[in-house]
């Protein structure tokens, strides 16, 4: 006896809540505040933040926490609810030269002005796993030294003295908005990193990698990697001038890459360029990377076949949200597109069968 | 949900995105790049569909969604509920009384009047994606109306399979200009393309957006001795015997029996109501 599958509506509202429930687990067990995920899960904010494309700590805590931890889930709330957002206006560009760094490294020069901070960092912890945190969580206070107070130099600023660097012209140029113009190919700089700095982590970290192998080698080094606090100004029309709006925490990755000289350049460190919301190294250093593979034409390189170094193809492919949507929805009933393909199958059978009796017939 | 606004989308987008309509009618079957919105359902799962509703749905609207021909399943339901919840617009599982019916890879069977509006769930816009990956390579393709490498995919398919092996978003001509795809409905549907209601595609992911004005000319491609064919299951319905009908393959048992139903779920149903019984009808009712 066939009855017709009928009841969708239900059986979503019944999901829903069983979703509900599983996402709060054990109810003997304390729920997660969403000060507790900002402060104690904060790189997994950072990481929503950044991708998600909106700079707000609680709102990303919330996202996670809807979203039990899936990241990808909690990014794509945040982008849903970005896009509800009335736009006010554009700020100024930030001066990351003024950042307030928590941490600021260098690997091509043992010391410069501002000096080498590690901040706190994971690069020299071993990776032990830290029994002692599961019974206790108790820390030991880290100690403390004076603020620098005068702003940290950038290194490239100090290679660019001897004319050994490429340089980046100066543009007042306002940038595409990759959230308000279709994309379209070729793009521009300014479109790639914003699509980059969107992008998903492992996404670019992978294509980044790529590159470290020998696909379209550049051979980076991490000229710097800051991360800190720059403030936000923007002008106001009513006052005439600008003012800060808050800040925001960044993590900026400039690489220095060798290179040899191209038809059109001449021998000189070239750059690659990360730029990331939050503490976000892992992300920007493989940002810059990526940057770097896609300025092959601009700087006269030879185009190596290499993914990384292919526009349309790392963007096309950057964005987790469009990537993870379109994977999930061949879930969703293709009844219809299958119904015609086996029609097919079986007549494209009948048919060879047939072939195949007639040429047995005649032999 | 009453902090959003009419249809979820500001009316700054929703300009947009008519602007882009309007475009597409201008130049019926060209693609219209356009600012896609994340929308708060996945990419994929028609956003793009949901972004040309909402600038199209007005308050006095009559909305009908369905999802492989049937009102009923679960993201035909979802996407209905959005606009429930967002437009407050009235909605309707009759094909008759809707003014603006979104769909995913099918065409309701009955014929569709000049005050009706279809929008179709797109996935992929590019007719020639499979065939060349690249958007700069397609783009310059559609401009100089450079389609041979389609017809040499369609012959190889003959020449291989005997027949062309597409089954569903089989590519069409419109207006003899533009190739384009009509979304992933069956070839059986591709005949019903030339309607007298608007047709408006939306991409969400891809970004674009384009469109076939009534009374459109649209032709499948094809070849003279192999010409078109719109084909669907050798039976009628088993509910409503109906015979010029899409139909669904269900299993009914272990056994592996089969019965043959329509996806139009409400075209099925308005025959029935009408006294049409198919070979299972009874039993079904028993």
């Amino acid at each position: 006896m066939y009855v017709a599958v009928k009841g969708g509506e239900k059986a979503i509202e019944n999901a829903h809540t069983w979703l509900a429930e599983e996402r709060r687990g054990a109810t003997d067990v304390a729920e997660l505040t969403l000060a507790q995920i900002r402060e104690q899960l904060s790189l997994a904010v950072n990481r929503v933040m950044a991708e998600g494309s909106l700079f707000d700590p609680d709102l990303a805590a919330l996202a996670i926490k809807q979203a039990r931890g899936d990241l990808i889930e909690a990014i794509f709330l945040i982008r849903a609810y970005r896009t509800t957002l009335p736009r006010f206006g554009y700020s100024n560009p930030v001066e990351t030269g003024e950042m307030a760094c928590d941490r600021r490294i260098s690997a091509t020069f043992k010391d410069a002005p501002g000096g080498q901070v590690l901040g706190p960092t994971f690069d020299y912890t071993h990776r032990l796993l830290d029994f002692k945190l599961a019974a206790d969580g108790e820390i030991p206070e880290a100690p403390q030294g004076p603020a620098r107070q005068e702003p940290t130099p950038h290194i490239t600023e100090f290679l660019k003295g001897e004319d050994i660097i490429q340089d980046e012209p100066a543009s007042d140029e306002t940038p595409g908005d990759l959230t308000r113009e279709p994309m379209e190919f070729p793009s521009n700089r300014p479109l790639r990193l914003q699509s980059l700095t969107r992008g998903d982590e492992g996404f670019v970290l992978g294509m980044a990698y790529s590159t470290q192998r020998g696909y379209a080698r550049n051979h980076a080094f991490v000229g710097e990697l800051r991360i800190g606090k720059v403030v936000v100004e923007m002008d106001i029309p009513e006052l005439g001038f600008a003012i800060d709006i808050g800040e925001v925490e960044l993590t900026e990755c400039e690489t220095v890459n060798q290179f040899t000289g191209s038809k059109t350049e001449p021998p000189q460190f070239t750059r690659g360029y990360g730029l990331v919301f939050g503490q976000s190294e892992r992300k920007s250093i493989a940002m810059a990377l990526v940057d770097r593979a896609l300025r092959w034409e601009e700087l006269g390189e030879d185009n190596l076949g290499a993914p990384a170094q292919d526009e349309e193809f790392v963007l096309s492919h950057a964005d987790n949200i469009q990537a993870t949507g379109f994977l999930e929805h061949i879930k969703l009933p293709h009844y219809v597109d299958f119904q015609s393909e086996l029609e097919l199958v079986r007549k494209l059978r009948r048919e060879a069968e047939e072939r195949i009796t007639q040429k047995e017939a005649a032999e | 949900m009453s902090e959003y606004n009419f249809a979820y989308l500001d009316e700054q987008t929703k300009r947009m995105i008519r602007r882009a309509i309007l475009k597409g009618l201008a130049v019926p079957g060209y693609q219209v790049p356009f600012a896609s919105r994340e929308m708060p359902m996945p990419y994929g799962w028609g956003t793009g569909g949901v972004q040309v509703s909402a600038a199209t749905l007005t308050p006095d609207d009559t909305f009908k969604v369905i999802d492989q021909g049937a009102d009923d399943t679960t993201n035909a339901v979802s996407i209905r509920k959005f606009f429930e919840n967002t437009a407050g617009v009235a909605t309707t599982e009759e094909t008759e009384k809707a003014t603006v019916i979104q769909t995913r890879h099918r065409i309701p069977e009955a014929k569709l009047r000049e005050d009706q509006i279809i929008v179709y769930q797109v996935p992929i816009p590019e007719p020639l994606r499979f065939l060349e990956p690249r958007e700069t390579e397609t783009r310059k393709m559609h401009s100089l109306e450079e389609y041979g490498l389609m017809h040499v995919k369609l012959y190889e398919d003959i020449s291989q399979h005997g027949a062309i092996s597409t089954a569903y978003a089989y590519p069409v001509k419109v207006s003899g200009r533009y190739v384009m795809d009509p979304s992933p409905i069956p070839k059986f549907d591709n005949p019903k393309l030339e309607m007298d209601a608007i047709q408006l595609f939306g991409a969400g992911r891809e970004q674009r957006i384009y469109a076939v004005p009534p009374h459109t000319k649209v032709v499948s491609l094809d070849f003279e001795d192999y010409p078109f064919e719109a084909t669907k299951a050798d039976h009628p319905c088993d509910l409503c015997g109906a015979e010029d009908s899409y139909l669904d393959e269900v299993i009914m048992d272990d056994a592996g029996n089969r019965m043959f139903v329509c996806s139009d779920t409400d075209y099925c149903r308005s025959r029935r109501e009408a006294g049409h019984v198919g070979r299972l009808a009874e039993e079904n009712a028993a």
